[in-house]
């Protein structure tokens, strides 16, 4: 196998790497490039924690290559705050307490993020179906429906 | 493993052609990447067909849509003559997977993947729709519900990719529905389901109808006879039942994980009446 | 100054705040570091081989092709992890489930290991090691491994607790029998006698991050192992147990985990990392990926159960009587035992008893899971209660309220309760307003309630003043769930200062005596026992300094709202002197300000839940949706009001899992077919809804601020309530957990027949 290089824009960085023409995108970002912001928590489309936006698409990076991604623009959590301050969604989980063991938060950042993009004033039943690529185990879902209800009021400066 | 992206469908034809070892498509890899993951496949050669001019885009005519082969199912309810059209297809479509699956799968990756149980398979049967299918030699156009040989198998010949799916113009008071049951709310894969597109006339008794259904046999059925039960009735009780019972009928599903031979039966039924009644109100029923 | 941990009745000025957790940032920056997230220069990547096997004798393994390949660094297998337990079986059986023996004895039973510069190379070696299998029969169900003529796991397990012992190994572990009276001559007092079985399937904690180590041994002996765990003390314990290492030279250092819940109180990869890396003489970093995480962790038992319950016209309850039979997977542990002293524990019965069957299996070896096997028994137990009432015409929550257990009661396991809250709790879902919300068509409402222990343990903390004033506070139990909040409003609350000034961190294992495992709920109880005693010794010394710095005796100054104050009015000129104040100046008046507490937390109080739900039946396809649902609970006290939310919501959400669709499903062939989040299915989002809390606190006296573990119990009750409100929805009665749509819609389908 010989590796595939790649240009591309990662939270509005121009970055290039050179990653195995099989490798999932999960792999190049955790690996290649430390941004272990996204995690693998079952590396099928399953579960979301791998959740990264590419060219404005909610995907789950597991279930992309590395090698689809030249010319691509990405945004991962880890370009989700603006410098030292934390976008809406961020800050609310914290308020909310919609986090317990955070391994999931990254993922659902993301998803709520692509959500609120597209809906900005979403009913609880679109959020629930909207995060439902999103598992957490730990909280029943409950404070990350608040969070991100309060993420768009905020939002829409309501 | 090589990883391909070439710019026209010939190139990519002339690419899987040309490979001796297994080679594969990519389009929205949502389920050649698990397999790769499971160690269930491991392609020599993989030919992304996402650069390809015209794969990616949703085109209405006057004889209907003409969807790429790799536009991501999230774009199917961003068009919303499509959406208003064919709104069972493109439900059937958006129930694949998550939100995140959205953004990368597609209908005729879905068609190619080859499950009895696959989401969007049974409305596009119910649909009449047709694939594109492109090879080094030229191209050829297939109903749907020709294109699955087996499990996990298709009719396509070495070389041969699908291009495009085309979904007919909308018929005047005509209506189309998807429904599946899963255990859970979303991120299951179908236990049985049922598609119909129906229309009426102007009295409201139907005056055609295909009824497909999933996950009940090795390939997804159009059936016949539950369409007949349907056709000339104001879908009233007598007819819902002869509909359903025809479903069920129709059914050779197997016992596995996910559900029984008899669970399958009873509900093919059920979302049979179910689906109906949603296309009928589509139409224009009352 | 001895340890203190009688109850301090005072009004709190920090604990009971809803404050931003200290790990919050990093959290949803992405930056917080789990078990996967370390590197570490010239890491190798580390892969298991597992059996395709149920039951298998290993007759041979060839990893000579494998070793040939180029890239790989190391390959073992049990030769390179010699049995050093000297004769204790359980650590035996550890050594056993990390790397199989003579025999698999489960589909994902590991039976080599291989370390090797990248993934791909890894991959490859595996496929070259032959193993030379000999399938022999197995079993995995639990009725039939209890059979005289079942396929056999170990030849050396001879049923405990039978008179005499028997002479012919089995797979039955365990009989063992807890309760009080004579239940023959109570339910010769009963009215109506209602007896029922029941069998429940096996589930997986489910935690979204897969077991993940990088471990790091060097050739003198010493070693380094960042993991995911629950227990970095204990898995160091282990660890240099199973290896043959000094406890000393071993540190283990947890990482943020991402979900535990009992599973990661186990180590499997952890001894194969370290034995890799100490062949290679580099680190080795071991990920399970989901399919591993579901063959070859711990999930809990499955079970089948017979309930006998006798009850006078009244709603008086003669006897009570249990039968549990659970599955311990491949390996003797005594989950069934946990099963019969949990299942009759929210009672107050004259005549009870439970007895308890434990069973080996081929499937993996069970771990806790959240209040381990009490669900499993409140399933059967609060099933047949509703039973119970309809054969009266009491109401459900009326004939609980008559038996409820209460302050003095014997239980059934043999301690008499100190102030519990199983009353209180049904009192509080009699009169919730979801008790008397219109419920749908198709909709039906069901209680049921929990019960469990909580844990104490060994504990040990450090609390350091700083040279500015602010505290750190170092523990030994893992954060799972917020809990360095909750530690630091301890402290804060006992010092006296902002919650602010107060950092939690959880400490490795080389910087802070051995602390057991974050399981039991022992987390937030015990360690603020001993962060508070910590904090009193540092008060202490505070005082002292104070004193110095006044010169006057240490008597004469009292600590109040944080500051030193000198007593009496000879000292009224004298300014408080905050713990900024005295620790500028500690280097002058003794060195460092410090407090530090190893203790047992014992007398923990114990912990009961009421839930209530509404659930909904579609007739015609048995699907199931969760309309509404409370929990109540006691938490005797709050420390953080949101995280204690969080657990009773969490548990809730499991339970409802469990109750619903999840369920390991063995082939014929006694592989697992649905090891993955697509087919085995936890709720997701829009399968919930809002899950409304109500905290009530009575406050256990063993604790200087009341409080009780909460992490476990809101597990419990809902397989009971969600199978209560199904019956009250279509009017059938399932018996066999989860209650997944075909399951249902048959049992309806059976009822119309009748």
């Amino acid at each position: 196998m010989s590796a595939v290089l790649v240009k591309t824009t990662i939270n509005g960085d121009t970055v290039e790497y050179a990653c195995q023409p099989d490798e999932p995108l999960l792999d190049v970002l955790r690996n290649r490039l430390g941004l272990t912001g996204a995690k693998e928590g079952c590396g099928t489309g399953d579960c979301g924690a791998c959740s990264v936006i590419v060219d404005g698409r909610l995907v789950c990076s597991c279930l992309v290559l590395g090698a689809e991604m030249d010319g691509k623009t990405l945004e991962t959590i880890e370009g989700m705050a603006d410098g030292d301050k934390l976008h809406p969604l961020q800050q609310q989980f914290i308020d909310h307490a919609a986090l317990q063991c955070g391994i999931c938060t990254p993922g659902f950042l993301i998803a709520a993020k692509a959500l609120l993009a597209k809906n900005p004033d979403p009913s609880e039943e679109e959020i629930r179906f909207g995060l439902a690529g999103n598992l957490c185990r730990c909280t029943g879902y409950d404070k990350i429906v608040r969070a991100v209800q309060a993420a768009a009021k905020e939002m829409r400066g309501a | 493993m090589r990883y391909e992206s070439p710019a026209t469908t010939k190139e990519a034809c002339a690419l899987l052609a040309k490979e001796k070892g297994s080679a594969f498509v990519l389009a929205g890899g949502t389920d050649l990447l698990v397999k790769m993951k499971a160690g269930m496949l491991e392609p020599d050669l993989v030919v992304d067909i996402k650069r390809i001019k015209g794969m990616r885009e949703i085109r209405k005519s006057a004889s209907g849509f003409v969807i790429g082969a790799a536009t991501p199912n999230a774009a199917l309810s961003e068009n919303a003559a499509l959406l208003k059209a064919w709104p069972g297809v493109v439900e059937a479509a958006q129930l694949i997977g998550s939100k995140q699956v959205q953004g990368r799968c597609t209908m005729a990756g879905n068609l190619c993947n080859a499950s009895p149980a696959a989401d969007s398979v049974p409305a596009l049967v119910a649909a009449g729709a047709k694939v594109v299918v492109a090879g080094t030699k030229g191209k050829r156009k297939l109903a749907v519900e020709d294109v699955p040989a087996g499990v996990g198998r298709t009719v396509l010949k070495r070389g041969e990719i699908i291009e495009a799916i085309e979904l007919p113009a909308k018929k005047a008071k005509s209506g189309d529905a998807y429904l599946r049951f899963i255990p859970r709310t979303e991120m299951d894969i179908a236990v049985v389901s049922c598609a119909v597109n129906l229309s009426i006339d102007g009295k409201g008794v139907i005056t055609a109808a295909r009824v497909a259904l999933g996950a009940v046999a090795p390939t997804v059925l159009l059936v016949k006879e539950a369409a007949k039960a349907l056709i000339g009735s104001k879908l009233d009780d007598a007819a819902k039942a002869k509909l359903a019972a025809a479903a069920s009928a129709a059914c050779r599903p197997i016992d596995d994980k996910r559900g029984t031979v008899e669970f399958r039966t009873d509900v093919a039924g059920v979302l049979a009446r179910r689906a109906a009644e949603i296309a009928y109100a589509r139409a224009g029923g009352k | 100054m001895p340890l203190d941990t009688s109850l301090v009745r005072k009004p709190f000025k920090v604990i009971g705040t809803r404050v931003r957790r200290p790990d919050g940032i990093d959290k949803v920056t992405g930056r917080a570091k789990y078990g996967a997230d370390a590197f570490a220069p010239g890491q190798l990547v580390g892969l298991v081989l597992r059996s395709p096997h149920a039951h298998a004798k290993i007759r041979k393994i060839d990893t000579s092709k494998a070793e040939k390949l180029p890239g790989v660094k190391a390959i073992i297998t049990s030769a390179d992890l010699p049995d050093l337990t000297g004769g204790d079986r359980s650590m035996r059986d550890i050594l056993e489930n990390c790397m199989a023996r003579s025999k698999a004895l489960y589909d994902g039973h590991a039976v080599a290991a291989v370390a090797a510069v990248d993934m791909h190379t890894a991959k490859q070696a595996l496929k070259l090691i032959k193993v030379d299998y000999q399938v022999l029969p197995h079993v995995t169900d639990v009725d039939e491994a209890l059979k005289p003529n079942a396929p056999l796991l170990h030849d050396d397990i001879f049923t405990e607790g039978i008179e005499p012992k028997p002479t012919k190994p089995s797979n039955f572990i365990k009989i063992a029998e807890y309760g009080h009276g004579d239940v023959e001559a109570g339910f010769k007092e009963a009215d109506v006698i209602i007896e029922k079985s029941y069998k429940t399937e096996q589930t997986h904690q489910g935690y979204i991050e897969p077991h993940a180590c990088l471990a790091n041994v060097s050739p003198d002996g010493t070693g380094e192992l960042w993991v995911t765990t629950q227990g970095p003390f204990v898995y160091r314990n282990q660890c240099a147990a199973l290896l043959g290492m000094d406890i000393n030279k071993l540190r283990v250092t947890s990482s943020e985990i991402g979900g535990g819940f009992g599973g990661k109180t186990h180590v499997w990869g952890e001894p194969v990392a370290l034995a890799l890396s100490r062949k290679a003489n580099r680190p080795v970093k071991l990920v399970m990926t989901r399919d591993e995480v579901f063959r070859a962790t711990g999930p809990t038992s499955s079970s089948s159960i017979d309930i006998k319950i006798g009850v006078r016209k009244d709603g008086t309850i003669t006897a009570a009587f249990a039968e549990l039979r659970y599955q311990n997977g491949a390996f003797p542990f005594t989950w069934a035992e946990f099963g019969a002293m949990t299942c009759w524990a929210c009672y107050d019965f004259k005549n009870v008893k439970s007895v308890s069957k434990d069973v080996v299996l081929n499937r993996p070896k069970c771990a806790a899971y959240r209040a381990p096997s009490a669900p499993i028994a409140a399933f059967a137990v609060e099933s047949t209660m509703d039973l119970v009432a309809a054969a009266i015409g009491m109401d459900p929550v009326d004939l609980r309220i008559k038996n409820a257990a209460k302050e003095g009661t014997k239980s059934s396991y043999g301690p008499v309760y100190g102030p519990i809250g199983i009353g209180p709790t049904l009192e509080a879902a009699k009169n919730h307003p979801h008790m008397k919300a219109k419920l749908g068509k198709n909709q039906g409402r069901g209680m049921a309630c929990g019960f469990w222990f909580n844990f104490g343990g060994q504990t040990c903390v450090d609390v350091n003043v700083t040279p500015d004033g602010s505290v750190t506070v170092a523990v030994g139990t893992v954060d799972v769930g917020g809990s360095r909040a909750s530690l630091a409003l301890a402290v804060a609350e006992e010092l006296g200062v902002p919650y602010e000034q107060v950092r939690v961190i959880v400490a490795d294992t080389s910087s802070l005596g051995h602390n057991d495992m974050t399981d039991g709920s022992r987390g937030t109880f015990s360690s603020s026992m001993a962060a508070v005693d910590a904090t009193r010794k540092a008060i202490q010394t505070l005082r002292e300094r104070a004193a110095k710095i006044w010169e006057i005796p240490v008597d004469e100054v009292e600590w109040m709202d944080g500051t030193a104050r000198a007593v009496g009015e000879k000292h009224g000129n004298k300014a408080p002197l905050s713990v900024k104040d005295i620790s500028a100046q500690a280097a002058n008046t003794g060195g460092p300000i410090a407090g530090h507490s190893e203790i047992v937390a014992d007398g923990a109080g114990v912990s009961f839940a009421t839930h209530i739900c509404d659930a909904e039946v579609d007739p015609e396809t048995g699907r199931t949706s969760i309309k509404r649902y409370t929990v109540i609970q006691d938490a005797g006290k709050a420390m953080h009001p949101s995280y204690v939310e969080g657990q009773y919501q969490g548990g809730a959400a499991q339970g409802i899992g469990w109750a619903l669709n999840e369920e390991y499903i063995y082939g014929k062939d006694g592989r697992l077919q649905n090891a993955g989040f697509l087919d085995y299915r936890i709720p997701v989002c829009s399968d919930l809804p809002m899950i409304d809390t109500q905290i009530l606190e009575i406050p256990t006296p063993n604790h200087p601020s009341g409080v009780r573990g909460v992490g476990e119990t809101s597990i419990v009750p809902p397989l009971g309530a969600i199978a209560n409100a199904i019956s009250n929805a279509a009017g059938v009665r399932l018996n066999h957990i989860p209650m997944s749509p075909p399951r249902v819609l048959k049992a309806i389908k059976a009822a119309k027949k009748k």
